[in-house]
């Protein structure tokens, strides 16, 4: 199939890597680094190995597969083209794996894919996840690019092979949160979070924001990332008569949410983070999503070169809507790939100075990363729902629309 | 105040579901003395699958109460036979083994439903579709929609309904006999298998109804919704004395109001020092002093009403 490629990425070569040789030491892995050599079939062919993680079970897999499916579309993508690594065709394979959106299942899973020496990890999903792997993760020397982790905490431990593609919640609860005061007027905000590393991060920057903004916080409450039933925080939340409702979370627990606050008779409009800014929302919250609003780094996929053929070629392939970051997990992959064919090598001793440098023309934004690993200039559209989808409002820093 | 009454009806709408779902652990552990931890699958199923009948039958153009108890009336069948055949193929086999072997096979059971339910309906969120009108009524200041109405009226029938059968017929009688002592209640000419049998078939029944209750209540169903909501109600049970019908009716109420006050009153209470999140806590808190001071539940004492 023709490749959607952008025209600037010259068939992108590359993909992959590593095992890492300085890593080996932590992992008590026996297995046999086959990774980098490039299997035992033809001796010019090299393999690439990717881990891929995300929640494949549980309430959120609607998102991990969307991940998972986006990370495969570009390893396919990387095949067809015959990506070309130091003089050698890369075969990449995608190892996906799933954490259930469990922190502890997610330390598992990295270990596992420590111990079988990938080259290099795209994931996880959320950032409660993607934290406490990446310790794993750089213990072993593996290079990490997390297509929506969005806690600061990820890219600040010090830990090099650490990256991400998506605006991280310093820059969205700015955002969010001058946006609520600014632009909205809101003076009386009622903040609920569903205390995972995501949704409390984001509620966090989000409330510093939104005072320094001159706002009040008139309720902060709390629920989970598998609870359905929020009626008495809701009621809670009534009784402080908010301006506006901030939810930091997944859409999963957003619909219901918007709709049950419809149930209650409330009137009150909600603002969201990245993690309710899916087209399920919609299907969730049902009538309750009108007016609603929410903020995704990076710009709509329509502004996006390449936005809508990649939609189209997504929908081809897996015969299903994109829920979210399926771009960003595309971008993961392919940001890799250019690092190792610039590097030449799937070593990720050699291609991290690579990646830390690069400046790669992406499907979702100009990729170039900043000393911590994350994305600079990172753009931040702020999106309402209209007539069951999200439309486009405006969107803010970075350079937006290319 | 309309915000303690909304609390309240908050905390009924919801122990209402607890009541009926509580109402299949106890006439189950009543009987046989296991907990049947496959329980909470069974409402998912009966959620899922009304949720499918629903989705073919919107498109029909009949009213949307009507599309919603057609929804209804093909769950309950559905359950009826999925709790048979899990009495049949894990618990029978199991009868005279160790207590052991039962809970685990009921914890396979489980596991084996969610993953069928993951295969057949997928890993997404389902919605139900708006068929109820949504717009709150309001009473003193508290807002309460019609379907929330139906779900409180229709639990306390339904449960009325069960405490007649138990206790008013000769079905019923035989249930009590089984559960005071199954091979005298063999010897008096009780058919224990029928019974049991029937025990299980009822109680998914009921957790049919509730499953579509928590469907159109909030809206969403999905393959694990079964697992916490089991794991509320078997608290709601244990709550009111496992094996007790009545208990697990009050179990259940009290749970669901215990809930919702918590979440609604712990931060004051406490002056901001525990939130919203300690909801659960708060509600297993008062589990465990109840069981402190009265091991067996609430109405756990009054052995010769189980059922």
């Amino acid at each position: 199939m023709s490749l959607p490629v952008p025209s600037y990425a010259l068939p992108a070569l590359l993909v992959s890597v590593c095992v890492l040789a300085a890593c080996g030491q932590q992992t008590d892995s026996a297995a046999p680094a086959a990774a980098s050599a490039g299997a035992p079939e033809a001796a010019d062919v090299l393999v690439v190995r990717l881990g891929h993680v995300a929640p494949l079970t549980g309430p959120q897999s609607h998102l991990g597969k969307d991940n998972e499916n986006g990370a495969r579309l570009a390893v396919d993508d990387l095949n067809a083209e015959h990506f070309v690594i130091g003089g050698r065709t890369a075969r990449f394979e995608l190892l996906g794996e799933d954490d259930q959106a469990d922190p502890r299942q997610g330390t598992t899973v990295a270990q596992k894919l420590a111990d079988s020496n990938v080259n290099a990890v795209i994931g996880h999903l959320n950032s409660g996840t993607t934290i406490p792997a990446s310790r794993i993760y750089h213990d072993a020397g593996i290079v990490q690019v997390s297509p929506s982790a969005t806690n600061p905490q990820y890219t600040r431990q010090g830990y090099k092979g650490a990256f991400r593609v998506f605006a991280d919640d310093v820059q969205q609860g700015g955002v969010l949160g001058a946006f609520a005061v600014d632009t909205l007027r809101m003076k009386r905000i009622a903040v609920i979070d569903d205390r995972t590393a995501y949704g409390q991060g984001l509620a966090d920057e989000f409330e510093k924001a939104a005072k320094a903004a001159g706002a009040e916080i008139v309720a902060r409450e709390y629920t989970t990332d598998k609870a359905t039933d929020f009626a008495s925080i809701l009621t809670k939340v009534k009784s402080t008569t908010p301006d506006l409702l901030f939810y930091g979370g997944m859409d999963t627990q957003a619909g219901p949410m918007a709709r049950q606050l419809k149930t209650l008779g409330m009137a009150v409009p909600m603002l969201f983070g990245d993690g309710a800014c899916t087209v399920e929302f919609h299907k969730l919250a049902g009538e309750g999503a009108e007016g609603s609003y929410c903020s995704l780094p990076g710009v709509p996929l329509d502004k996006m070169a390449g936005g809508s053929a990649f939609r189209d070629r997504y929908m081809a392939k897996f015969n299903t809507d994109i829920q979210l970051y399926a771009p960003y997990a595309y971008d993961a992959v392919r940001v890799v790939a250019e690092a190792m064919r610039k590097a030449g090598s799937v070593e990720a001793d050699k291609f991290l100075p690579e990646l830390a440098a690069i400046d790669y023309p992406g499907l979702t934004a100009e990729i170039r990363f900043d000393e911590k690993g994350d994305i600079k200039d990172g753009a931040i559209t702020l999106y309402q729902a209209k007539s069951g989808a999200w439309t486009a409002l405006e969107t803010m820093g970075g350079k937006a629309q290319r | 105040m309309d915000i303690f009454i909304q609390q309240i009806i908050n905390g009924l709408v919801l122990g209402s579901i607890y009541a009926l779902v509580a109402l299949g652990y106890t006439m189950v552990y009543g009987i046989l003395g296991l907990i049947n931890f496959a329980h909470g699958e069974v409402v998912m199923i009966g959620a899922l699958t009304a949720l499918t009948a629903i989705g073919v039958l919107v498109p029909a153009g009949l009213p949307g109460p009507v599309v919603v108890l057609a929804g209804l009336l093909i769950a309950i069948p559905v359950c009826m036979a999925v709790g048979f055949a899990i009495e049949r193929v894990a618990y029978r086999p199991l009868r005279n083994a160790p207590r052991l072997a039962p809970l685990i096979t009921a914890i396979g059971m489980s596991i084996v439903l969610q993953q069928l339910a993951m295969i057949a309906w997928g890993r997404n969120y389902h919605t139900f579709p708006a068929l109820l009108p949504a717009l709150p009524h309001r009473v003193m200041g508290a807002a309460i929609t019609d379907l929330q109405i139906i779900i409180v009226v229709t639990a306390a029938l339904l449960m009325a309904a069960l405490l007649w059968l138990i206790t008013r017929t000769r079905l019923g009688r035989a249930m009590r006999a089984t559960a005071e002592s199954p091979s005298v209640a063999r010897l008096m000419g009780v058919d224990v298998d029928r019974v049991i049998a029937f025990t299980f078939v009822l109680g998914s029944a009921l957790a049919a109804v509730a499953g579509v209750m928590v469907a159109a209540n909030y809206s969403i169903a999905h393959y694990a919704m079964g697992f916490m909501l089991g794991l509320k109600a078997f608290t709601a049970a244990v709550l009111g004395g496992i094996g007790n019908v009545g208990g697990a009716m009050l179990g259940g109420l009290l749970l669901g109001v215990i809930e919702s006050l918590g979440a609604g009153y712990i931060g004051d209470l406490t002056g901001g020092f525990l939130g919203s999140h300690y909801q659960d806590v708060f509600a297993f808190f008062v589990l465990i002093l109840v069981l402190v001071f009265r091991p067996s539940g609430l109405m756990g004492e009054k052995v010769a009403e189980r059922a």
